[in-house]
């Protein structure tokens, strides 16, 4: 809200002399009240604002279970429990950080599948793409360590499997695994080094790049459902004339959106916590066991596209590669899309297949991941890993040759 | 504004300003809700509360003239058992006290008389100097050496030289102001003192 | 309509299924089939107070000699399961036990290990980490079985070590058998041939009829249940005023964005 010119006396005398000291003003007006975003936005538009939300929801939850939470081989479970039950309100902090993990990676998932379809990693936004991979991957650094400290026996045989992965790297790797682990098994010594990564160093590493990716951001301006540079068509003003300040209009636009979002995100949180096994695994309720692996292990649901590739591939060290490949790609996105134009509206029939094949092969691989790796689930899991790299590695081919249509000088808005 | 923009003559500014309240005032109360489970859970937990449950004490084999000093909710209790002596002497020297009568200072109501306890013969005390929280030493013994001659028996801190008598209370002259406090306790027997529940009959009282 | 075409045919499915699942049962009378224990549900009410007062009372009754629920306390589960204290003491509490304690068996991992072979587990998570429906299963399909140590095995846990506690109250319940005439499908499954237990007959009935047996079986596993997950009792009733309290929030603050988009062309 502007300052209203009735206060002025008072606060307006704080506010110079504030201003005089820290740029509070400038900043509301180069970061909000002066920042243009095209009027264009769609609902896709809103998981940016709810993925910082959910940031936010996860340092204040994390930083609470910290002050009750023990680490150690020997009580990390049971300080879980003693959260879950004997600390007042802890089952609410608990679920909301177990919660706030896969809604994170929910909102994440959609906010890069809106770059995709419109194109946002397109020049000359490459850097503001290449940060924001990058921010997924320290995302699921954080959450696969995160996932290693209830010390339940879903957490010590995900850690045994994925820090075995490390192993496949030649001539380094066994020696390598022994030192990520410090001790010749998944051990006490892991579980600390864990904690202080997924409490301190991660959390620290994804503000840095998420304000990166902001600044990133703020340079290039947003792009749109439309694709089309705003700055391209400034009106007398020296203003995009498609444009709209951030604040207010954007900002009460994301209210709606963050109430939307913390109404399904409550009801999980009350009613379904544990998302019937999705959000958090039955056998993590059985205390780690190195005597025992669970029957069926499995990753949580945000991993299992890439686990499903990894177990298609019937060679242990072309898995992970495949894996790491499947990953890296998306860095190259910018440079592997050569259409004439940014978003799918415009583009052909081919990126439109193409890019439905990745989104239903990306939802099959995440299911194949959940299933036991047997028999049809191999066969199709291999099927769509094949659709899925498709995607990327004939799009140089696919979007040059495909006959795009007219894309309007100005953005498509119905008042 | 920018062109996309259009500043009509027929905003509704009052509208606004009720939109814009209302929002307002339903997220700050939202987040006034979502502190509390956050605030709540820095409350001891039930661990803590079980830890911090009543604790029973044998006094049979107290003798006259000794203390035990055992701990409920992580603090020292003084438990002593006093002489005849020792409580005849109580009523000497109101006059060199802060607060004889424990007007200001923290105990149940009924251990507010003259000997401040349930039982003359047993004083119950919070082993915490009210000064700075040091433990204040047993010195029993009248005229005591290094309290001079005319010493009636009782507590010195040695962290700064506070003094209380054979009831807890502070003599004048004491950085501490306050008569040391006594938690809340009963007699569920003869010989089992019960620290931190208050007598519910008169035979927990007598 | 077209939309919701779709969601009417999925609606008729779900409406559809049981009977036809019911028609598959009667139809499958006459011949050989295995006794299908894995989908047996508890069917568990964990609002329901009254019980899962019963349940701890059978917890403690029967079970508590050998399993204990670590994270629970007594004063806790009487306080949660509004059982009056002098009733609790009376009734549920162990001699020796205070009622601040946790839920500890006398029975120690070295005498289970000699006795069983296999130290009872602690029971406090094994709702959350098993399933209501599991317990439900485990503890209805116990049968005479010679040839084990304990002379019972269990449909749901083959093998297992524990013996039926419970056999006062239900009988001890013979497993009768047929031989399949066909194979039963999936893999790993029965095959042709193969002996299957068709049903468990109890020949000499315990202190309780099999309704009876099967609500103390319910209650027992609802308190479990309970044990699991103590914030059950009332995280859904706190979450339905969150969620209102949302919907007006969401709901200005639509109407807000609303007013603020008018000046958008």
């Amino acid at each position: 809200m502007a300052a209203s010119s009735h206060d002025a006396a008072g606060k307006g005398g704080f506010r110079a002399w504030l201003n005089k000291r820290l740029p509070v003003d400038e900043f509301v007006q180069s970061q909000l009240t002066g920042y243009f975003a095209p009027k264009n936005f769609n609902v896709w538009y809103f998981f940016g604002a709810l993925s910082l939300l959910v940031f936010v929801i996860q340092i204040l939850s994390g930083i609470f279970l910290t002050m009750h939470y023990k680490v150690g081989e020997a009580t990390a479970f049971d300080s879980v429990e003693y959260i879950m039950r004997e600390v007042e309100w802890g089952w609410f902090i608990r679920y909301m950080h177990s919660t706030g993990a896969s809604f994170f990676f929910i909102v994440v998932y959609l906010h890069m599948l809106r770059a995709m379809l419109y194109g946002s990693y397109r020049a000359p936004r490459e850097l503001l793409w290449i940060f924001g991979m990058v921010v997924y991957l320290a995302l699921m650094a954080e959450a696969f360590m995160g996932y290693v400290l209830p010390w339940g026996n879903m957490s010590y045989w995900g850690a045994q499997v994925i820090v075995n992965l490390f192993g496949t790297i030649p001539v380094i790797g066994p020696g390598l695994v022994e030192w990520i682990r410090g001790d010749y098994g998944i051990a006490d010594s892991t579980l600390n080094r864990f904690f202080s990564l997924h409490v301190v160093a991660v959390p620290f590493a994804l503000a840095f790049l998420i304000l990166m990716h902001l600044v990133a951001l703020r340079q290039t301006g947003s792009n749109n459902p439309d694709g089309i540079e705003i700055k391209a068509n400034l009106g007398a003003n020296g203003k995009p004339v498609d444009g709209i300040p951030f604040h207010p209009y954007y900002t009460v636009k994301d209210l709606v959106g963050v109430g939307a979002f913390l109404i399904f995100f409550c009801i999980v949180l009350f009613f379904v916590p544990t998302f019937g096994g999705l959000f958090l695994e039955k056998p993590n309720f059985e205390p780690a066991n190195p005597l025992s692996t669970p029957t069926h292990i499995a990753p949580v649901w945000y991993f299992t596209p890439f686990y499903a590739m990894l177990r298609a591939v019937p060679d242990q060290q072309l898995g992970a590669l495949l894996m790491l490949l499947s990953i890296v790609v998306f860095f190259f996105l910018p440079w592997l899309d050569r259409s004439p134009v940014k978003s799918i509206r415009y583009k052909g029939i081919l990126s439109k297949i193409f890019l439905a094949g990745f989104v239903v092969s990306f939802v099959a691989l995440g299911y194949f991941g959940m299933m036991p790796a047997e028999g049809t689930y191999v066969i199709l899991a291999r099927i769509f890993t094949i659709i899925y790299f498709a995607f990327f590695l004939l799009m140089p081919w696919y979007t040059r040759v495909e006959k795009t249509s007219p894309v309007p000088q100005r953005v498509t808005f119905h008042a | 504004m920018s062109d996309a923009v259009h500043d009509h003559e027929e905003v509704d500014v009052s509208r606004r300003k009720f939109l814009t309240a209302a929002t307002a005032a339903t997220g700050a109360i939202g987040a006034g809700f979502t502190l509390v489970p956050f605030l709540a859970s820095w409350k001891p937990s039930e661990r803590a509360r079980a830890m911090g449950a009543p604790v029973e004490i044998d006094l049979s084999k107290l003798e006259p003239g000794q203390m035990i000093t055992p701990s409920w909710r992580k603090q020292p209790i003084y438990v002593v058992r006093r002489t005849p002596e020792l409580l005849a002497k109580l009523a000497s020297h109101d006059a060199n006290l802060k607060d004889p009568q424990s007007a200001a200072s923290n105990q149940p109501e009924y251990t507010k008389n003259a000997q401040r306890s349930l039982r003359p013969e047993f004083l119950v005390l919070f082993g915490t100097c009210t000064h700075l929280g040091c433990l204040p030493k047993e010195h029993f013994k009248p005229a005591d050496a290094q309290l001079g001659a005319d010493w009636p028996g009782g507590f010195f801190c040695p962290c700064h030289g506070s003094r209380f008598d054979m009831a807890g209370r502070v003599f004048n002259g004491s950085p501490a102001s306050l008569n040391l406090a006594i938690p809340p306790h009963s007699f569920a027997s003869d010989t089992k003192l019960v620290i931190g529940v208050d007598p519910t009959s008169a035979k927990g009282a007598a | 309509m077209r939309k919701s075409f779709p969601a009417l045919v999925i609606a008729a499915a779900f409406a559809v299924l049981p009977l036809a699942q019911a028609a598959e049962h009667e139809e499958a009378a006459g011949q050989c089939r295995a006794l299908d224990v894995a989908h047996w549900k508890a069917g568990t009410e964990i609002g329901n107070s009254a019980s899962l007062q019963r349940g701890a009372r059978n917890f403690m009754g029967y079970c508590a000699g050998c399993h204990s629920l670590k994270y629970a306390r007594y004063s806790r589960i009487a306080k949660d399961l509004g059982i009056p204290d002098e009733q609790f003491e009376k009734s549920l509490l162990p001699a020796g036990a205070s009622k601040n304690d946790y839920v500890i068996a006398p029975l120690d991992a070295i005498d289970g290990n000699a006795w069983f072979g296999k130290a009872p587990p602690d029971l406090s998570l094994i709702a959350r980490s098993r399933g209501t429906d599991y317990l439900y299963q485990f503890l209805k399909s116990f049968y005479a079985d010679p040839a084990t140590a304990s002379g019972v095995n269990n449909l749901s846990l083959p093998g297992t070590a524990m013996p039926h506690v419970l056999s006062a109250l239900q009988g001890v319940p013979e497993a009768v058998r047929c031989t399949l005439t066909e194979n039963a499908g999936g893999e790993g499954g029965a095959v042709k041939g193969d002996s299957v237990v068709q049903k468990l007959e109890v020949p000499v009935a315990g202190q309780l009829s099999a309704a009876e047996y099967d609500e103390f079986v319910r209650d027992t596993v609802n308190f479990l249940d309970y044990v699991g997950e103590p914030a059950k009792l009332h995280r859904t009733s706190i979450g339905i005023w969150v969620i209102l309290f949302l919907l007006v929030f969401t709901g200005f603050a639509y109407l807000l964005k609303q007013e603020y988009w008018k000046d958008v062309k």
